[in-house]
């Protein structure tokens, strides 16, 4: 077995320890404001990672789902670049004539309508995400005094659920009344896109509200805090995330056809 | 098959149960586990299992080349439309489910945790979910080749409009549903498996694992998995519009009096140029996915076999980002003969050669690392040289295919399979096989011994073999593409003119015919080689050396001696590490080597230290 390098001085004095609470990224101060709970320098950074003090877990799944959200947002990129793509293209017809055949389909007035109500129901989600985090309600369940932070946040989970599915409905009937004037997914190049983008939003929703049921649940089922916040929090962050992109494609579809 | 590293004892078992515990290890009750470990093994045998198929199924194209008239048992002559659909599932398999999945899930689930000294993955039960919408991808290709019809025969790139008519031929009907239904699973899995390894990355480095710490493999991950989450959900999106056209009545990539197969398609206005843009878009990063774990581990293993630091540590991090950058800003090249506006193919063209540069940068880290050091020849060094030796003579041609006048003659002939199987799919394989040999002993350490090394002898035997045979198999290639030999074609030979005289391309064909046949006989061999590597790795596994806990003397956390321990402990107990600096820190002065593990603390008997000259400190 080779012996081991003894670094030279220089480098030992240059090199600033992991003992000293500094993780050599040069950012930080030398002492992370976190503390463990343990006393003097006691930083939750230095521990092994599962035992990184109380929103460990919540932080990471966190930046799961915020890069699952930028997935989803390629995928929308991708359908909105075509929508303006097929736009914009057209043929030559029999007289050497280009034509472009793309005919807007008329927005139903019933789409202002579920804009506001997923606008509201981000609201009420937000509601009961905060909640979720209340300092003084999270003792009290942490130290097992009755369960505060639930009963607050159970209403306006319920709400947000309830909101969700009125935005659904509100779409299939706006479906049902573009399918009256006989304008369906095959019908012309502007109607796909109508009804794909619609459609594909809605299935993001049918995902939402099932999270939001799951969680919903969970502030039943899970007796874990924790489980019960990253529900919410999951639920929440998805939600709004699929609120802001139907208020783009709303705009796109009323504004850029 | 022997359980993977550290995988803790399933149950404490009686002592005088061999029957059983044999039973345990063929039929594994672990099969659905969400251990990182196993998971990561479950990967590699998936791309074991594909990498054979897709090796026979390039067999049969070569042999078929140069033999038309060749029975195929059981199947008998290869008609055009079973060429086409060999070129198909040899590239998807290939692609996706070897040079995609080895080098990302695979060793990303093996090593990945241990290299940033984490307990796990960040999300084990996504994890799991991730390899088995995978395998269940594969089954879904393999299945594609039994329906009415055959396999999909538009290749992987799936291109409208014959993509989106089911008419256009045999196989477009449900074996291309098929296969874009398998890629759509694909996607999602890679995606989902891409956040774990992001997630886990970011969050669950031990303590002291700054980012300029992370040893370059690391980084070759991390970049990887945000190509992934860039570009697989732009595929997703373009397979759903492709699968709009065929069974929704939509024409987003149908043009319209588009003529395919005898039947007008009227009605359309959309564009078959757009499919190739989303479907580039994700194409030419899937490329840096496959090839940037392989760079990574190739500038670990070079320090670590010359005992040098990595030349530029800081500047090989900066080039593996911008070449992720950069992988996504380049997916036009691929378009210069579609029809492309001339101004997008220049500003394509630019950018493409722009890669140039920090992939030369990698080279020169690469060849400053090793240079005038004197090298322990290991199997694994040599196969990260081999990476070197395939990347550069693959890379160079790359500049003359990014320029759009000379891909203009050489986009649709054997020029561009020769180029992008030496440095995607020679290069990448290499990285696999360095992977291998030097992982072994973590693959393989059970309860009952600690890891085992592969043969030396049989490994530069496997090295020497594959070298030769990559070069022999994908140089005349080159040349065979130059004369003119296109892509795709079914049958070269026997092509007549008219009177019965040979057509001028029938007579172009005919001058490579004998270069063709010599490349069949170098895949030949080349396939042959790998048998030796099969041999070799069954042979060790059964019967290889024990390997020390750091055979290799590296500085990496997935060597430290607990995490390779004897009897190896259980994920959740693994000891809590930290980390004091950067990976690769060598010395050696004449004879004698040392070295600074990332997880040694500096010691301090100060008075010791004497010239060490031949590293400077960063
Ligand atoms: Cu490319």
């Amino acid at each position: 077995m080779p012996a081991t390098i003894t670094p030279n001085k220089t480098e030992q004095d240059r090199k600033r320890r992991v003992e000293d609470h500094d993780n050599g990224s040069g950012r930080r101060p030398p002492t992370d404001k976190r503390t463990g709970g343990g006393g003097d320098n006691d930083n939750w950074n230095d521990r092994p990672n599962g035992r990184r003090g109380p929103y460990e877990r919540l932080h990471r799944y966190r930046m799961g789902l915020f890069f699952a959200l930028a997935s989803d947002l390629m995928f929308f990129v991708a359908i909105v670049s075509t929508f303006f793509v097929n736009q914009s293209t057209g043929h030559f017809d029999p007289y050497n004539h280009y034509v472009n055949e793309w005919l807007p389909t008329t927005i139903p007035p019933i789409l202002w309508l579920n804009t506001a109500v997923l606008l509201l129901s981000s609201a009420a989600i937000e509601f009961a995400r905060r909640n979720m985090f209340r300092e003084t309600d999270v003792m009290d369940e942490w130290l097992g005094l009755g369960k505060p932070i639930t009963r607050r946040a159970l209403p306006w989970l319920a709400a947000t659920i309830a909101l969700g599915i009125l935005f659904l409905t509100g779409q299939w009937i706006a479906w049902r009344q573009l399918a009256l004037q006989h304008i369906f997914f095959k019908t012309n190049q502007s109607s796909h896109f109508f009804y794909l983008i619609t459609g594909v939003h809605a299935v993001h929703l049918f995902l939402g509200i099932a999270g939001l049921l799951t969680a919903f649940t969970g502030l039943y089922v899970s007796r874990q805090l924790e489980t019960r916040q990253i529900l919410v929090d999951g639920a929440a962050w998805y939600w709004h995330a699929m609120g802001l992109l139907w208020l783009f494609l709303f705009t796109l579809l009323v504004f850029f056809q | 098959m022997t359980p993977p590293f550290n995988t803790p004892p399933a149950q404490p078992q009686p002592a005088n149960t061999a029957g059983k515990k044999r039973r345990a290890a063929l039929f594994p009750l672990r099969l659905f586990s969400i251990d990182h470990r196993i998971i990561g093994i479950q990967y590699l045998v998936l791309a074991l299992i594909s990498v054979v198929i897709g090796t026979v199924l390039s067999l049969l194209m070569r042999i078929h080349l140069v033999w038309p008239d060749w029975h195929l048992p059981l199947h008998g002559p290869i008609l055009p439309e079973d060429y086409l659909a060999l070129v198909t599932i040899h590239g998807t398999i290939m692609l996706f489910f070897v040079l995609t999945t080895a080098p990302q899930a695979g060793f990303g689930n093996l090593i990945l945790p241990a290299q940033i000294g984490a307990r796990s993955m960040a999300f084990p039960t996504l994890n799991a979910t991730s390899f088995w919408l995978t395998a269940a991808a594969l089954l879904i290709l393999l299945s594609s080749t039994f329906v009415p019809g055959g396999a999909a025969i538009s290749g992987w790139t799936a291109y409208p409009p014959l993509s989106a008519v089911a008419s256009s031929g045999p196989g477009q009907a449900l074996g291309m549903d098929l296969w874009l239904t398998s890629i759509a699973l694909f996607a999602i899995a890679s995606t989902v498996s891409s956040i774990n390894t992001l997630t886990t990355i970011i969050r669950n480095r031990c303590n002291g694992m700054t980012w300029e710490r992370l040893p370059l493999t690391v980084w070759g991950w991390f970049t990887a998995a945000l190509l992934s989450i860039i570009a697989f959900s732009v595929l997703l999106a373009a397979i759903l519009l492709l699968l709009c056209d065929r069974h929704a009545g939509t024409s987003f990539f149908l043009p319209t009096g588009d003529l395919v197969n005898g039947v007008l398609h009227q009605g359309g206005n959309g564009s078959p140029l757009l499919w190739l843009h989303l479907f580039w878009f994700f194409g030419h990063p899937e490329v840096y996915i496959a090839i940037l774990p392989g760079m990574g581990l190739t500038s670990m293993l070079l320090a670590n076999f010359s005992h040098r630091r990595v030349f530029a540590y800081r500047t090989m991090i900066l080039t593996t980002l911008l070449i992720g950058l950069l992988g996504i800003l380049l997916w036009g090249h691929h378009m210069f003969v579609a029809g492309l506006n001339p101004f997008a193919s220049s500003a394509f063209s630019i950018s493409t050669m722009a890669i140039a540069l920090p992939a030369a940068a990698k080279v020169l880290s690469w060849l400053a690392t090793t240079w005038r050091s004197k090298p322990s020849y290991k199997t694994p060094m040599l196969f990260a040289l081999g990476f070197v030796s395939l990347f550069l003579t693959g890379g160079l041609t790359g500049p003359i295919l990014a320029q759009p006048i000379l891909d203009e003659y050489l986009h649709n002939t054997f020029f561009v399979v020769a180029h992008f199987h030496l440095i995607m799919a020679m290069a990448g394989i290499f990285g696999l096989y360095a992977a291998t040999y030097y992982w072994f002993p973590l693959l393989t350490a059970t309860s009952q011994h600690p890891g085992r090394l592969f043969s030396e002898p049989l490994g530069n035997l496997h090295f020497w073999c594959t070298l030769v045979g990559a070069y022999a198999v994908f140089l005349p290639m080159h040349l065979t593409g130059l004369a003119g030999e296109p892509r795709h074609y079914a049958q070269l030979t026997g092509i007549p003119g008219p009177g019965g005289s040979l057509s001028p391309a029938g007579a172009l064909l005919s001058n490579t015919l004998p270069l063709n046949r010599f490349i069949t006989y170098a895949a030949i061999f080349l396939a042959t080689a790998q048998l030796v590597f099969l041999f070799n790795l069954v042979r060790s596994l059964r019967k290889g050396d024990f390997a020390s806990s750091n055979p290799w003397q590296a500085t990496t956390l997935e060597w430290h001696p607990s995490m390779n321990p004897f009897p190896p402990p259980s994920a959740s107990d693994t000891p809590e590490m930290s980390v004091h600096r950067a990976p690769c820190h060598y010395q050696s002065n004449r004879s004698e080597v040392s070295f600074l593990p990332q997880w040694e603390p500096v010691p301090l008997a100060l008075d010791e230290i004497e010239d060490a000259t031949d590293t400077k400190p960063e």
